[in-house]
């Protein structure tokens, strides 16, 4: 599977994706600016954290309506991937690839810290190797990352199963006190109704080794490249 | 010509940056406040014909980037000539 890895002015992921990519995982993938629109020679395409234009205006805001962002509609519509963690997830929030807004966390501190997420929709691309209910454990590190939609998104969101996952207890109970920015219901990630485009503000591409910080983020590649058996072992490569 | 846009969280919204403020009022003594909430307001200078121009493009610039309509409310103001004079003057 070819991957590209979208670089904003400000972005601050992409190199540890990109790291995770090929080092880890062994896949081809590239860099592409935010100026392309080209994105025929790709699979799955990377929006990953930072801080794109400085998060001016409103986080993702400006980074959502650039000509790479724009170019995403139509590779989502020909079967392509969109995978946004921490800035990415606000961008395609802010773009209407996905529903509802991320706003100041409620707390009002930027939180950098490990957080556990319970799965609750193993049918897309990215989590078909998981189980409902099953906990991850992945950082996050943001300051507005408050999920928020109106009371009837939130009806259509859960009708459509789009709901990934939410901010859970090491046991995977969703509680107020493990949700670590006030989302709405705990929501930490959701998908678009195909489960093609997934947005989260945890970072996968900081949970992948086990000497930092653990791996529970590379389920989510190894569930997309189909190299994740249902009961969660490994197949060798 | 002149436009000022204001932009504010909606009603429905948790200020939560509006509430620490009116706290942080209340430790200097401001113990008369019933609410604060804290918004955005944008200046920009339209080249338009006139000021209905100005205002449906600002008004469209509001609604592709510089308001998030789940979020905020905005106000479109196309300040008269005299402020801008004003305005100039005061610089």
């Amino acid at each position: 599977m070819r991957f590209a890895v979208v670089v904003f002015p400000g972005t601050w992921s992409d190199c540890d994706f990109h790291y995770v990519i090929s080092e880890v995982l062994h896949q081809p993938v590239k860099y592409v600016w935010h100026r392309e629109r080209s994105l025929d020679d790709v699979d799955c395409v990377i929006l990953p954290g930072g801080f794109s234009y400085g998060d001016y205006l409103r986080a993702g805001a400006v980074a959502g309506r650039s000509p790479v962002v724009e170019s995403l509609g139509g590779f989502v519509e020909r079967g392509g991937y969109v995978l946004g963690s921490c800035n990415g997830f606000q961008i395609l929030c802010e773009a209407g690839l996905l529903p509802g807004a991320l706003m100041r966390n409620e707390c009002l501190q930027y939180r950098c810290q490990s957080t556990h997420l319970v799965v609750e929709q193993v049918e897309t691309p990215f989590t078909r190797g998981l189980r409902r209910g099953q906990v991850l454990t992945m950082p996050i590190s943001h300051g507005e990352g408050k999920y928020h939609a109106d009371p009837e998104t939130l009806a259509l969101l859960r009708k459509r199963n789009q709901i990934v996952f939410r901010y859970a207890t090491a046991e995977g109970a969703v509680t107020r006190a493990a949700n670590p920015n006030g989302s709405v219901e705990n929501i930490a990630g959701v998908a678009s109704p195909e489960g093609t485009v997934l947005g989260l503000m945890p970072h996968p591409e900081r949970a992948a080794e086990a000497a930092i910080g653990g791996t529970d983020g590379l389920l989510l590649f190894q569930s997309l490249l189909g190299t994740l058996v249902e009961d969660g072992s490994f197949l060798k490569r | 010509m002149k436009v000022r846009v204001l932009i504010r969280l909606r009603s429905s919204i948790l200020d939560v940056q509006g509430s620490a403020v009116k706290r942080a009022l209340g430790g200097l003594g401001f113990d008369d406040l019933d609410d604060l909430r804290v918004g955005k307001m944008i200046e920009l200078e339209v080249r338009a014909a006139s000021p209905e121009a100005a205002r449906g493009r600002v008004d469209e610039m509001c609604r592709k980037l510089l308001a998030n309509p789940l979020l905020e409310d905005y106000t479109v103001e196309v300040l008269p000539a005299g402020d801008l004079a004003q305005a100039r003057a005061g610089r």
